[in-house]
């Protein structure tokens, strides 16, 4: 079970999740505090460490538009977040699925604050309101990436077996 | 069933005779570009070979383009101290195309590959900058990627796992009005097909008002054909493309002038007539809330920007130095330029550009992001309003979540400069 910490409309852009302001931090370890930095509530309550890992986002479609900074989905994946959005700007999704913040993309999902969700291969079960709404499948050339444990690990690979011919 | 300019550019690419919609390929990536933020690029790229015993060299350093724009010169120890390591990085890695902070090859990453002939059509290109889309206005297919896909890039020369996308034409017919501008015709579109219309999807550009189109007009199409979502904006190379190539950018190799197969498949078809286009504004606080500027003339404005990849170039700065040649810039109102390039600079300074702005009240601000993504200068106080060219206006843009900021083209920002309130440009004022 996963309990929604945040929910947001349509269009949330990486503005919104990682403001352009702190972009000259880059590295994964340290991303996390700026997590939707101007939702003041939200990113002191995910300093305060006050979700438990796998706590849900629920957002509505072409979340993660606009810029490509891949800091959006490294200060998610450093809470330990999962996504569930109705969908996912491309570059985002594709920074997610290379990074390993679990995205879920799920087209009519209806959920509210602290409703407790049940994710399952197929559907976002939400248990609080007793409704449950169809996944679609992430994109196979991505999932491929996902299987491999992100994008480094499967660049790695590729490496290795290609320089070593 | 024939192919896009997309599927023929990732066919060729791939090494594959043909490609179709959905399919899964590799294409080997003609130039790799990135700005400030090569610097987590480095980071992931010296994590994927960790272990391996393997000495971290970049695939191919000829087609690597690193340029400094966001943050130039560094506004923190911190950003100099990540560009020095990119200095060193490229230094060592002999990556000759490397822009650094100077006069002489400087500018913002799209504007400066244009003029550096790093663009060709036919060619793949992929930026760690959304705005990569760009590039397709001189017929590549361009696409924007994170950091650590462009690591993947640097180690393996391909784009790995890319699925090939559908293409979205756009069909823009007939002549623009006076002061309407291509800006005008990319706004509307964004309003039309929305923030995600094309999302996962290219669009190419056809119809006569693009045939007659300069490039630097292509650019303002293809840079913000990702306000829509888009993988890629695409204007089929033509003798404009070559003309561009040849005289400005100072290229002699032959081009690969990439067309569409006349029974290419398209996801769907939108047509416009520029003819029947007023000057657009995007309202705050998303690219697509887009009206004619007549619905909101009138606001005040407090920030009047013009500047960035999508209009900062020459012709933008005519366009506003015109207007205001000899006119002051209203009080309570600050104008801020910001050239896309060093040479856009030098052209404006020769022409008398930035002088007539600078008599005019504005203030010339040296050539990079600005203010553009709000985390070097230009930021706007609480409750004020910024009129801008560039591309996005989401809450917090130019650096204050307090603020808004409306999108246009110069022409609309020369007008409402002179008024100190947003102003239809085709009036007298
Ligand atoms: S000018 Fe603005 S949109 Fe263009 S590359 Fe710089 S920050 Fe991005």
């Amino acid at each position: 079970m996963a309990t929604v910490v945040f929910t947001a409309g349509d269009d949330v852009s990486t503005d919104a999740i990682y403001p352009g302001r702190f972009m000259a931090t880059v590295l994964p370890s340290e991303t996390p505090q700026f997590c939707f930095a101007d939702e003041k509530a939200f990113n002191a309550a995910l300093q305060q460490k006050s979700f438990a890992p796998g706590s849900v986002v629920v957002a509505g479609q072409n979340f993660g538009c606009g810029s490509s900074r891949e800091q959006a989905a490294s200060t998610l994946n450093g809470h330990d977040l999962v996504v569930v959005a109705r969908g996912f700007a491309r570059i985002f999704l594709q920074n997610s699925c290379n990074l390993g913040l679990r995205t879920i993309i799920c087209p009519t999902i209806e959920a509210g604050l602290n409703d407790e969700l049940e994710l399952t291969p197929t559907h976002v079960r939400n248990v609080t309101t007793g409704q449950a709404f169809p996944i679609v499948p992430l994109p196979p050339a991505r999932q491929a990436i996902i299987d491999a444990g992100g994008l480094i690990a499967y660049t790695r690979t590729r490496l290795v077996a290609e320089r070593s011919r | 069933m024939g192919m896009t300019v997309a599927q023929k550019i990732l066919a060729r690419a791939s090494g594959l005779p043909f490609v179709k919609v959905g399919d899964v390929v590799e294409p080997s990536v003609d130039m790799a570009m990135s700005h400030e933020n090569t610097a987590l690029v480095i980071n992931q790229f010296l994590e994927v070979f960790k272990g391996t015993g393997l000495e971290p060299k970049v695939w191919d350093p000829a087609k690597i383009a690193v340029i400094f724009d966001h943050r130039v010169p560094a506004e923190t120890a911190k950003t100099a101290t990540n560009q020095k390591k990119v200095r060193e990085f490229a230094g060592a890695q002999g990556i000759e195309k490397f822009h650094d902070v100077r006069g002489d090859e400087g500018g913002i990453c799209h504007q400066v590959m244009a003029e550096e002939g790093y663009d060709r059509p036919g060619h793949v290109i992929v930026g760690a900058d959304s705005h990569t889309t760009s590039h397709g206005a001189l017929g590549a297919l361009a696409f924007g990627v994170g950091a650590t896909e462009m690591a993947s890039v640097w180690t393996l020369g391909r784009a790995v796992n890319i699925q090939v996308p559908a293409t979205i034409k756009v069909v823009a017919s007939g002549r623009f009005n006076d002061r309407v501008t291509p800006k005008d015709l990319i706004l509307y579109l964004v309003g039309a097909l929305t923030a995600e219309g094309a999302n996962f999807k290219v669009i190419e550009f056809h119809g006569d008002a693009v045939r007659n189109m300069a490039t630097s007009g292509r650019l303002v199409l293809c840079n913000m054909s990702v306000e829509a979502g888009a993988t890629s904006g695409i204007v089929p190379a033509d003798q404009e493309t070559v003309r561009f190539l040849r005289d400005e950018a100072g290229v002699t190799e032959p081009l690969d002038l990439v067309q569409p197969d006349p029974d290419a498949p398209y996801d769907r078809v939108i047509e416009v007539d520029v003819s029947t286009l007023a000057p657009q504004i995007a309202c705050p606080h998303t690219v697509d809330n887009v009206k004619p500027v007549g619905a909101v003339a009138g606001t005040k404005v407090h920030q009047i920007v013009i500047g960035s990849c999508t209009n900062g170039r020459l012709d933008d700065l005519e366009v506003a130095a015109t207007r205001l040649k000899g006119r002051t810039i209203a009080r309570g109102v600050r104008m801020l330029v910001f050239p896309a390039s060093w040479k856009i600079y030098k052209d404006a300074m020769t022409r008398g550009y930035l002088a007539d702005l600078i008599d005019a009240g504005a203030v010339v601000m040296n050539p990079g992001c600005g203010c553009c993504l709000g985390v070097h200068q230009g930021a706007l106080g609480d409750g004020e309003t910024s009129l801008s060219t560039t591309n996005r206006n989401f809450k917090g843009r130019m650096g204050n979540p307090a603020s808004a900021v409306y999108l246009c083209s110069p022409a609309v920002a020369a007008a409402s400069a002179i008024t100190g309130v947003i102003t239809d440009p085709r009036e007298e004022v």
